[in-house]
C-alpha cells in the first residue's frame, strides 16, 4: 500500500475535526491514520494524516481539505523530505521461556519495556513507520494481546517550516499539456 | 424594549439581546426578506423580527422555506435566507440544504437550538444540526457565544456568497439568543482559512485563447457558474467572436439564448442531439464554470475522446476531478471570459485569421435539422407535454420565470421552452429534489414581484409540497403552476418501462387523486384543468392572467409519453437514443454523425 503524509493546520476551533473527519467520510477518501494536537500558537491546531494512496487522489483530498473554512493551510510530506514517527505501546504475551528473547528483540528495536505481568510485556516504541511494522511482525510470533498505535505524525526536514511554504490552492497556470 | 431598528452603532454600545443583534446583523447585510417558521428554541428572534425592517414570509413547512430561500436567490442574484426551530424544524431544512449545496446556490440557514446547559442531553426538540449538515453546507457554525453573533452573521454571508457560492448554516442556542450584549456591528472579516482565488493567470488564458483560436471543432460548455458569476453577456462575446458552438447544461440553461444560431440546446442524459454529439466530436471543449457531471459525460471514458479540455471554474477542487484539463483557468467566469475575449481579438489580430470554424458549423446546422426534437401531438389524441411547453414558450415570448420540480416534466420544460435570459430558468440539478418547484417558485416570485413565475411541475413532485399554496395565496404571490399530472411518477415509470421489463413497480399514483382543481380551491388559488391540445391556449391564457391568486393548471398528460433524447445512466454518449419519433435509418445515421466538409 502507498501512503501520502498531509500535514493539516487547522484553526483550534470546536467542531474542526468533525469538518475534516466529516469531509473524508463525504468524499470515500482512505485515511489510514489521524493524529492532532497543539502548535505553539494556542490557537492552531494540526493535524497528520496519512492517506491510503491507492484508493484516494491525494490532490483532489488536499484542494477539497483547502475548502474547509477552519483550514488554515494543507501541505503534503513527502517520505524524503520528512521525519515520520509513531508511537506503540504493545502487550505481547512472555511466558518465562520467552522473556529474555523478547527483550533481545525490544532492544534491537530500541523499545522500552513499561509495564511487566507474570506472563506479559508492555513494550513502548517510537519508530519510522517501517521499522516500527518490522517489530509488531516479530512480536507477533510470541502472541500479541493488544497494540495501541498514535498514528503517525510528521515534520518536514530541514529549516523550513509549514508556515513558510504557499497555500495548496491552484494558482491557476495551466496544466501540463 | 428595544427592537433592531432603533439601535445606533455609533453612540455608545448599547445593551441588547443576542436575538436583537441577529435580527440586526441581517438588516446590516441587506436582507430583505426571511422564509421561516417559528418554534420554540427561535421565538427569542422571531420577537424582534416582528418590528423588524425585514419582511417574513410564513411558510407551512420549513423544506419550502429552504427552497423559497433558493428559487429567491436565482431569480434575483440575492443570498436566500430561512429560518427554523431547532430539532425537527432545522432537519426539515436539510434537504433544501442539500439541495442548495448540490447547485452551489448562496444561502444562509439560522436555526434555534437548545439552550446552551441543554446541549448534548437529549433535551426536547434538540438535534445535531451542525453535526447533520456537515457534508451538506459550505459551512456551518453553532454560536455558543452571544458577543460573536455579529460576526457569525457577516461570516456566514460573506462564506455563502464568494467564492464558490454555497449554503451556511448559522445554529444559535435559546440562551445565546436572549444574554445580554452590548451591541457592536461586525468588525472586518477575518477567515484566515478561508481563501478566494484572486484574478485569473493571464498567461493560461492566452493559453486557453490560443486553442480557441487554432480549434475547428470547438465547443463551449457552459455550467451554471457562467449565471452565478452574472456572465451570459461575456458569454454572448466570446461565443460571437470564437464562432463557436454553445451548449448550456440544466444548471445553465438561459445564460445563453436558445434562438442563437451558435446554441446547442442542453448536453447530456437528456440533452438534445446536436449538443450531446458536438461534445463527442469536439477537437476543444471549454468548459466554463461546468463540471463534467456524470449526467453529461455519460460513461467517462467513452466521453469527448478527441478534446482537448480548457476548464474554468472558481473551485480549484473542480479542476481535474473528473477529467484532466490541458489548460486550467482558476477565477471568476466574468473576468475570465472577458478577458479569453480579448486575449482572443489580440490572437486575431496577430495572426491575421479568423478563427475557422464553418466546417464545424454546417454540421452542427444539419444535425440540427436532421435530429431535432420531436414528438407528436395528434389534434384529438392524447395531451402531450411537450406541447403544453411550447405553447407556454410561445404565449409567454421566452420571458417567464420558469421554475420545475424533478422528472420528465423538468425535462420537457427545459427543453421544449425557449430560454431569452438568464435567472429565467430554476430547478433542481445536482440533488434531483422533487417537491422543489411550488416553494421555489413562491421564492422567485418574491423576489420579483410583478414578473410571471411559472412552475411547471409533475403530479408526484406536487404532492410533496403543494402546501406552499396557501402561503401564495395569503402572502399574495401569484405564481402560476402547470401540473403536468401523468397519474406516474413518469421517470420512474421510463426506466421501468426501458430497463426493467415494463414491470411498473409502485410507480402509478392515479391522476384523479387529488382533485387538483379542487385542491387549488382549497388553498384559496385558481384552479383549472385540461386535457386536450385545443383548449391549452385558452387554458394557459386564463392562468397567466390571473395576478391576484395563485392559478393552478392540471394538464391531463399522456402516461406513455417519454424523455427523449436518452443516454442511459453509465452508457457511453455514442449510444444516444433519438427515441420513437425516429425510424431506425435515422437513428443508424445519428450514430453515423456525418460531418460537413466545403
Amino acid at each position: 500500500m502507498t501512503t501520502h503524509t498531509l500535514s493539516v493546520l487547522v484553526e483550534n476551533k470546536p467542531g474542526v475535526l468533525a469538518h475534516v473527519a466529516g469531509l473524508f467520510s463525504r468524499r470515500a477518501f482512505n485515511i489510514s491514520s489521524l493524529a492532532v494536537g497543539p502548535t505553539a500558537d494556542a490557537g492552531v491546531s494540526r493535524m497528520t494524516i496519512v492517506l491510503d494512496g491507492d484508493s484516494t487522489p491525494v490532490g483532489q483530498v488536499m484542494s477539497q481539505l483547502d475548502k474547509l473554512v477552519r483550514v488554515l493551510k494543507v501541505v503534503e510530506l513527502t517520505r524524503g523530505s520528512a521525519v515520520e514517527r509513531e508511537l506503540a505501546l504493545v502487550k505481547v504475551r512472555a511466558e518465562a521461556g520467552h522473556r529474555s528473547q523478547l527483550l533481545e528483540v525490544a532492544q534491537v528495536f530500541g523499545a522500552s519495556v513499561v509495564d511487566m505481568s507474570p506472563t506479559t510485556l508492555v513494550l513502548e516504541a517510537v519508530s519510522s513507520p517501517g521499522k516500527l511494522d518490522a517489530l509488531l511482525a516479530m512480536l507477533d510470533s510470541y502472541g500479541t494481546c493488544e497494540i495501541v498505535r498514535t498514528g503517525r505524525i510528521a515534520l518536514g526536514r530541514g529549516a523550513g517550516a509549514i508556515t513558510d511554504e504557499a497555500p495548496a490552492a491552484a494558482d491557476g497556470e495551466p496544466a501540463a499539456a | 424594549m428595544l427592537d433592531g431598528t432603533q439601535l445606533n452603532q455609533k453612540e455608545q454600545p448599547v445593551d441588547v439581546t443576542g436575538a436583537q443583534a441577529l435580527v440586526r446583523s441581517l438588516e446590516e447585510q441587506g436582507v430583505e426578506v426571511v422564509f421561516g417558521l417559528p418554534g420554540g428554541t427561535i421565538l427569542p428572534t422571531y420577537d424582534p423580527l416582528l418590528s423588524s425592517s425585514l419582511r417574513h414570509i410564513l411558510v407551512r413547512h420549513e423544506q419550502g422555506a429552504g427552497h423559497a430561500a433558493e428559487g429567491y436567490y436565482w431569480a434575483t442574484g440575492r443570498p436566500g435566507v430561512c429560518m427554523a426551530t431547532s430539532g425537527p424544524g432545522a432537519t426539515n431544512l436539510v434537504t433544501a440544504l442539500a439541495d442548495a449545496y448540490m447547485d452551489s446556490v448562496p444561502m444562509v440557514a439560522i436555526t434555534g437550538q437548545v439552550g446552551r446547559p441543554l446541549i448534548g442531553t437529549d433535551a426536547f426538540q434538540e438535534a445535531d444540526i451542525t453535526g447533520i449538515t456537515l457534508p451538506i453546507t459550505k459551512h456551518n457554525e453553532l454560536v455558543t457565544d452571544p458577543e460573536r453573533i455579529p460576526d457569525a452573521i457577516a461570516e456566514a454571508f460573506h462564506i455563502a456568497t464568494t467564492g464558490r457560492p454555497g449554503p451556511v448554516l448559522i445554529d444559535v442556542p435559546k440562551d445565546v439568543q436572549q444574554a445580554t450584549i452590548g451591541w457592536q456591528s461586525a468588525g472586518p472579516i477575518n477567515l484566515p482559512g478561508y481563501r478566494i482565488p484572486g484574478p485569473p493567470s493571464r498567461a493560461a488564458i492566452a493559453a486557453a485563447a490560443r486553442l480557441l483560436h487554432a480549434a475547428r471543432r470547438p465547443v463551449l460548455y457552459v455550467g451554471g457558474g457562467v449565471i452565478k458569476s452574472n456572465a451570459h453577456e461575456e458569454l454572448f462575446r466570446l461565443a460571437e467572436l470564437a464562432q463557436a458552438p454553445v451548449t448550456t447544461t440544466l444548471m445553465a440553461r438561459g445564460a445563453f439564448p436558445d434562438a442563437h444560431p451558435l446554441a446547442l440546446g442542453m448536453p447530456g442524459m437528456h440533452g438534445m442531439f446536436p449538443a450531446v454529439a458536438a461534445l463527442q466530436e469536439a477537437d476543444l471543449i471549454v468548459a466554463l464554470g461546468s463540471r463534467f457531471d456524470d449526467r453529461v459525460t455519460g460513461n467517462l471514458q467513452a466521453f469527448a475522446p478527441s478534446a482537448q479540455i480548457v476548464h474554468a471554474d472558481i473551485d480549484p477542487a473542480e479542476i481535474g476531478k473528473i477529467r484532466r484539463p490541458d489548460v486550467a483557468i482558476l477565477g471568476d467566469l466574468k473576468p475570465i471570459m472577458a478577458g479569453l475575449a480579448e486575449a482572443l481579438s489580440a490572437e486575431v489580430t496577430a495572426t491575421g485569421a479568423q478563427p475557422d470554424t464553418a466546417d464545424w458549423r454546417a454540421t452542427l446546422d444539419s444535425w440540427k435539422r436532421q435530429f431535432p426534437l420531436r414528438y407528436s401531438q395528434a389534434a384529438d389524441g392524447p395531451l402531450k407535454p411537450q406541447y403544453v411547453v411550447e405553447r407556454l414558450s410561445a404565449l409567454t415570448g421566452g420571458n417567464a420565470v420558469v421554475v420545475a420540480g424533478v422528472g420528465q416534466h423538468q425535462m420537457h420544460a427545459t427543453q421544449h421552452y425557449s430560454f431569452t435570459k438568464p435567472r429565467s430558468w430554476i430547478n433542481s440539478g445536482g440533488a434531483g429534489t422533487m417537491g422543489f418547484a411550488v416553494p421555489a417558485a413562491m421564492g422567485a416570485q418574491v423576489g420579483r414581484p410583478g414578473e410571471l413565475v411559472v412552475a411547471i411541475d409533475g403530479d408526484g413532485c406536487f404532492q410533496m409540497t403543494a402546501q406552499e399554496l396557501a402561503t401564495c395565496a395569503i402572502e399574495g404571490l401569484p405564481i402560476k403552476v402547470l401540473i403536468f399530472n401523468n397519474g406516474f411518477l413518469g421517470m420512474i415509470r421510463q426506466w421501468q418501462e426501458l430497463f426493467y421489463d415494463e414491470r411498473y413497480s409502485h410507480s402509478e399514483l392515479g391522476q384523479t387523486i387529488p382533485d387538483y382543481v379542487k385542491l387549488a380551491e382549497a388553498y384559496g388559488c385558481y384552479g383549472l384543468r385540461c386535457d386536450s391540445a385545443d383548449q391549452v391556449d385558452e387554458t394557459l391564457e386564463k392562468a397567466l392572467a390571473a395576478t391576484d391568486v395563485p392559478a393552478v393548471v392540471d394538464f391531463r398528460v399522456h402516461d406513455r409519453e417519454g424523455v427523449f433524447p436518452m443516454v442511459a445512466a453509465g452508457r457511453p454518449n455514442d449510444e444516444i437514443i433519438l427515441g420513437p419519433e425516429f425510424s431506425s435509418d435515422e437513428q443508424a445515421a445519428a450514430r453515423r454523425r456525418d460531418m460537413e466538409t466545403r
